[in-house]
């Protein structure tokens, strides 16, 4: 069971909602689209699913051209942002909904209602109604009706952001777990890149209704095709800065220099942009190259166990990612230590040229 | 400008409440200081609606009083507290220009022309809306109609309060850091007490000195950030503030020391001390994930364990693990050798919290 997105292309009164989209997803594969706001997403899922023929291209599963097959001769699931349930059902009719429709018998009902609430810990609540249900519940019962048929392709859009985060990262941890023994295509819809690598799998990044990049989620985070893509996959987003590389030196925010290390030796003279992850720029020397720059806080920003720290010169902002609780005061001066050794470098053009090596890597 | 005293206060929606489960707040005396930046947080469901609507004037306690200065305010409506409030959704009128908007409040009031233009030019200019002061406010963005609802707020020099909830919803994720950068401007430049209720650790402690931590109806800790943080004083606040949240052993007192499931704990002496005087039978220890250390190698009291599962998070890991039967979890850089299934696990002292019927104790030297 594949599904291949063949050249699709998606015009809603002239405006273009997708652009020139290829993608093969392979059977039993977990994939990430990730996006902003408007970058397609649910576009591509609804045309995924045949709620919608795209404008131009194909869809193929498992080979068949299903691209004007409407979504009732398909078996796809749904799990959306609202907790979508039947709210005059019991949580068990919710999830036996889809299998009254297929005319399974009443004793496979039952056992594969019982085999999926038990799996989504929701196995005690069966007998009450939605209302009286928390949000994560509510959402429990939602992927139950999706999960209960043998789907050959399941969409989540979005499911987890109407849930709080505490919800959200046990659901997160629990979703990969159960798509582990299963042999249907799975495509999930996130804006948070944290979330896309939380879920692992394959992920395929898009922005404006264009498909920048698709493959193993770790490889398209460490190994971005282009600055955008780059962009797109972290939070907070990787630090982009300009960059000038001359036969001997780099030099950026016009008056740092420092020698061209083996690392970057690589590169021809010429303007880059530099990218460096907000986790790799420090308070403290980590490296005795490290460059030290000197700057402003803009912001700290504390999540909980985590501190982004926005700061800025003349010529630059740039966010820290740091471990821990730091508080700051608006404008305080501050230095910072940038590495010369983690730095990805975009040619004009944006193209990756360079990607630093890592190593913890294995 | 006003101290916001919250004075023996309990609130119960029941006629006639029989216990404490009754009580959406249970009795709390918490003062909130003159121009401080404050924060409200906690899960739905905890009470904190319910005190924002007290301090407002929008709901009047069942039991105890609200003081603003000297003054019991708790039988005043939400208008003669002189409190502004800033919600969820933009409140402006989309017909007005953005100028009138921020003008009504003074206008209400009788403010004269001149001091209404004075206010409204610095409000203006403390939040970028100078430029927009001539169009109507129907044709903003989500977020300049939101900074209008602020501006609303802070036009009126005379307000004892501004309460904020949940203010940044709307606002577009690559915004939102501006926003707050804004807000904590505002609070140095104006010095109002700022209360900010929201579910949300990171809306809360990027804006407050001081977090006010809710659950069950009850504040289970005030403290800054990054107490929060390092000693959280509820076994609630180490799940809650982190993602992930703290790890929680429950452990027994033995004859010889302490043990947790099957595993005999080595622990300082201090600390051991601290749990055989103790008498209760809830006693747990507590450890962030930032703090276990995971080794390849056994070290001095370290515990071998087996590895579950391991989330790479692209700059750093969250390794799952299982210790004397209990999910825990550890944050390791992206630069420390990751074990493969056996590893060795430490919990440095520093940062082991005692818990005693859910609460922190301090461990004395």
């Amino acid at each position: 069971m594949s599904l291949i997105l063949e050249n699709i292309d998606h015009v809603v009164n002239g405006a273009v909602h997708i652009e020139g989209v290829n993608l093969e997803l392979a059977p039993g594969s977990f994939n990430v689209l990730l996006g902003r706001t408007l970058a397609g997403k649910t576009t591509l899922m609804r045309i995924m699913a045949g709620l919608e023929p795209p404008t131009r291209g194909r869809v193929l599963m498992h080979g068949e051209d299903v691209t004007r097959t409407s979504v009732r001769k398909r078996n796809v699931s749904m799990v959306y942002q609202q907790f979508i349930n039947y709210p005059a059902m019991t949580v068990y009719d919710n999830i036996a909904s889809p299998l009254k429709l297929a005319r399974v018998s009443r004793e496979e009902i039952r056992r594969r209602v019982h085999e999926t609430a038990s799996m989504l810990h929701i196995e005690h609540l069966l007998d009450r109604y939605p209302a009286e249900l928390s949000g994560g519940q509510q959402q429990r019962t939602a992927m139950g009706r999706a999960l209960v048929k043998d789907a050959d392709l399941i969409l989540f859009d979005e499911p987890l952001v109407n849930l709080d985060y505490k919800l959200r990262e046990e659901f997160r941890e629990e979703l990969r777990e159960l798509f582990k023994a299963r042999n249907c295509i799975a495509v999930y819809a996130t804006t948070e890149p944290n979330e896309a690598l939380a879920l692992g799998g394959h992920t395929a990044v898009l922005h404006e209704g264009r498909l920048l990049q698709y493959g193993p989620t770790e490889d398209v985070y460490h190994r971005p095709r282009d600055v955008l893509t780059a962009e797109m996959f972290s939070e907070p987003p990787i630090n982009v800065v300009p960059a000038i590389v001359s036969g001997t030196e780099v030099t950026f925010d016009r008056n740092v220099h420092f020698p061209l290390n083996r690392d970057l030796a690589g590169l021809s003279p010429g303007q880059y942009q530099f990218g460096v992850r907000a986790s790799h720029i420090g308070l403290e020397r980590q490296a005795k190259d490290d460059l030290e720059l000197e700057v402003q806080v803009d912001i700290a920003e504390i999540s909980g166990s985590e501190t982004f720290l926005h700061v800025r010169n003349e010529l630059f902002h740039l966010v820290l990612h740091l471990t821990g609780v730091y508080e700051f005061a608006v404008d305080q001066p501050l230095k910072v230590y940038f590495p010369t050794h983690k730095i990805y470098a975009f040619d004009r053009n944006g193209d990756v040229v360079h990607i630093p090596s890592r190593p913890g890597a294995h | 400008m006003a101290q916001i005293t919250l004075k023996s206060l309990a609130h119960s929606y029941s006629p006639s409440p029989s216990g404490p489960e009754d009580y959406a707040i249970r009795e709390m005396e918490h003062v909130w200081h003159q121009g401080g930046a404050y924060a409200l947080l906690g899960p739905s469901g905890c009470g904190k609606s319910t005190l924002l609507n007290i301090i407002s004037g929008l709901l009047t306690p069942s039991d105890g009083q609200v003081l603003f200065d000297d003054r019991v305010v708790n039988e005043l409506a939400p208008e003669e507290r002189n409190i502004a409030q800033v919600f969820q959704f933009p409140v402006v009128y989309d017909t007005m220009t953005v100028y009138d908007n921020l003008a009504f409040p003074l206008r209400n009031v009788g403010t004269p022309a001149a001091k209404i233009r004075e206010r409204v030019a610095e409000v203006a200019d403390v939040l970028d809306l100078t430029s927009l002061l001539k169009r109507k406010a129907r044709n903003l963005t989500a977020d300049e109609k939101q900074k209008v609802s602020m501006g609303r707020g802070l036009v009126r020099d005379d307000v004892s309060a501004i309460l904020f909830d949940e203010p940044l919803t709307v606002i577009d994720p690559q915004l939102k850091w501006k926003l707050r950068r804004k807000l904590k401007e505002i609070h140095e430049r104006f010095n109002i007490t700022m209360i900010y209720v929201t579910h949300d650790q990171l809306e809360a402690s990027t804006f407050a000195d001081k977090i006010a931590v809710m659950y069950e109806g009850q504040v289970v800790q005030f403290g800054t950030p990054r107490e929060l943080f390092e000693t959280p004083a509820h076994t609630f606040v180490g799940y809650f503030i982190g993602s992930p949240g703290m790890n929680l052993m429950e452990v027994a007192r033995t004859e010889e020391g302490v043990r947790t499931g099957t595993v005999d704990l080595t622990l300082p002496p201090a600390l051991r001390n601290a749990i055989h005087r103790s008498r209760s039978r809830n006693i747990k220890l507590g450890i962030r994930p930032e703090f276990v250390e995971v080794l390849t190698e056994p070290g001095e009291a370290s515990y071998p364990v087996e590895i579950d599962n391991v989330q790479d998070l692209g700059t750093y890991r969250i390794v799952s693990f299982t210790f004397a039967g209990m999910p825990f979890r550890a944050r390791l850089g992206e630069d420390r050798p990751l074990p493969r299934r056996h590893a060795y696990v430490r919990f440095p002292e520093a940062w082991l919290n005692l818990y005693i019927d859910e609460f922190r104790v301090e461990v004395g030297q």
